[in-house]
């Protein structure tokens, strides 16, 4: 047996690098551990499955800690923010959050981005861990001549989610703020635990209700295991990164290197929406004509029957030709069929349009999948 | 992890036991684990004829593919149909429960007992 696709790295100690705050706890509970972007994290505690149902049932709890967090304060932090950033970080209210990217000229995306505004004057950047150094490179270059400071906070911080729908019922007897007036994609500073100083926020990449919590470094250990701890009785449990692709797979968020390349702009995977062309940003002119001429690119959702999944780079066609390739696909879990996303070019959108059938090289076979609505999955609506 | 002496191996982590001239095969624990949750497994069909070192199925689990290799020379003569329904008992039961399919044994190919097996697993 050998692995076709990559699948856990066997690196033992791994290079040197930054570590979670978290990790020789994650070791302790016999976590399998992955490099990601060069730090070790948590791919599986209990197994993948258990942890995906564990988020979509109950609540599970996450280390992000390899997520960048880079602050961004001064009196003119929203005014550069605005001029780096393809949508307005003046125009956000202090603690409200807002997901963008940030584009190379040509509108490239180099990273997708949730900026926070925490004051008037203090923004906080969550970035991709592989794009970090990038970012923060951006952000400082971005700014330069103005009064702002880019301060890169990840290796003091930590960063864990708690995701599903026991994650406000767990988490609010332990947070001195009131969460259910928390919305979706707000934040508030708070105590965790009557000790930690905690930034609150109400977001996440599962699909499901959550929140993901900033904290000291030094205080990660202790809020891991008071969030364990908490929410035994409720059945949360710890999480690795392969359940967390899964998840996020199933509600249709795209992964920054699988979906999202500097290759791409916003416009062709369905995002365009989070740029705001009437203002200006590095980036702004190539994606005001991209707006106006779409290339015929696009990104998918397709869905397949049996159990034998499209992964990443498998060939898309239509009528015999190859039209794109698969980006991410796995067997869902939750809704038991494969699912895939795909970016595909077509001189005629009707070929891909939702319900058309398209085959799609699974390893050398081919298979039907049908075009689909993104997300594959949507939480029950609460009541 | 143990390694049960009473088989043989691949290098490719498949695990093969032979009575009458027939070959049971498996994947070992090691292989199962480092996969995570097995949610699929495509096995060959009663009656191909598989050839040693060549690949005759695939085993997914929900972050990875990996090729299925054969460790013997022959025809297949029956599939698990219980691992093909309940891909877990990979996972579950990898040395029992989760043989994958048996093979009428025409030539062996790379084999290596238990000991080497185990040196391979700690490299």
């Amino acid at each position: 047996m050998q692995a076709a696709v990559p699948g856990p790295s066997a690196a033992p100690d791994g290079p040197a690098g930054p570590s979670s705050p978290l990790e020789a706890t994650h070791r302790a509970a016999g976590a399998t551990m992955t490099d990601f972007a060069g730090w070790q994290m948590p791919l599986r505690f209990a197994g993948d499955l258990a942890e995906h149902r564990a988020v979509r049932e109950r609540a599970g709890l996450f280390d992000l800690s390899h997520m960048a967090q880079l602050e961004v304060t001064g009196p003119e932090a929203a005014a550069a923010l605005d001029g780096a950033l393809v949508s307005a970080a003046s125009r956000l209210r202090v603690g409200r959050a807002r997901y963008t990217m940030i584009t190379a000229i040509d509108g490239g995306i180099l990273d997708d981005l949730i900026v926070y505004r925490l004051d008037e004057h203090e923004f906080l950047v969550i970035a991709n861990a592989a794009n970090r150094l990038t970012v923060l490179d951006e952000l400082t270059n971005r700014s330069e001549g103005r009064q702002v400071a880019v301060v890169d906070r990840t290796p003091h911080r930590a960063l864990i989610a708690i995701q599903g729908p026991a994650a406000a019922g767990v988490l609010a007897p332990l947070i001195d703020a009131d969460l259910s007036a928390l919305k979706y994609y707000a934040s508030v500073s708070a105590s965790f635990d009557a000790h930690v100083p905690t930034l609150v926020a109400r977001t996440g990449y599962t699909g499901e209700d959550g929140f993901e919590l900033a904290v000291p470094a030094a205080a990660a250990t202790d809020v891991w295991a008071r969030l364990l701890d908490a929410g035994a009785e409720a059945g949360v449990q710890a999480c690795g990164l392969a359940s967390r692709d899964s998840l996020r797979l199933e509600a249709g968020m795209p992964l920054y290197g699988q979906e999202l390349t500097a290759a791409l702009t916003p416009f062709e995977v369905g995002l365009g929406r989070v740029v705001h062309l009437d203002h200006e940003f590095l980036g702004r002119d190539a994606l005001a004509e991209r707006s106006e001429h779409p290339t015929g690119t696009r990104l998918i959702g397709l869905r397949g029957d049996g159990r034998r999944a499209a992964r990443a780079g498998s060939e898309v066609l239509a009528a015999g030709s190859v039209i794109g390739a698969v980006t991410s696909g796995v067997l869902s879990p939750t809704l038991g069929h494969p699912v895939a996303m795909a970016l595909v070019t077509a001189a005629d959108q009707d070929t891909v349009a939702v319900g058309q059938v398209l085959d799609v090289d699974v390893r050398g076979r081919f298979q039907q999948m049908t075009v689909t609505e993104l997300p594959f999955y949507r939480r029950p609506a609460t009541t | 992890m143990s390694v049960p002496a009473d088989r043989q191996y691949t290098a490719e982590h498949e695990w093969i036991t032979v009575a009458d001239g027939v070959a049971t095969v498996g994947i070992t624990a090691y292989a199962a684990d480092a996969l995570g949750d097995v949610v699929y497994v495509d096995l060959p069909s009663v009656g191909d004829s598989v050839t040693a070192g060549g690949t005759c199925g695939e085993i997914e689990s929900t972050k990875s593919v990996s090729e299925l290799y054969a460790p013997v020379t022959g025809e297949v003569l029956s599939v698990n149909s219980e691992v093909v329904d309940s891909p877990e008992l990979v996972n579950s039961a990898p040395y029992e429960g989760g043989w994958l399919f048996t093979v009428r044994i025409e030539a062996e190919g790379d084999l290596i007992d238990a000991a080497a097996y185990t040196e391979i697993t700690k490299a």
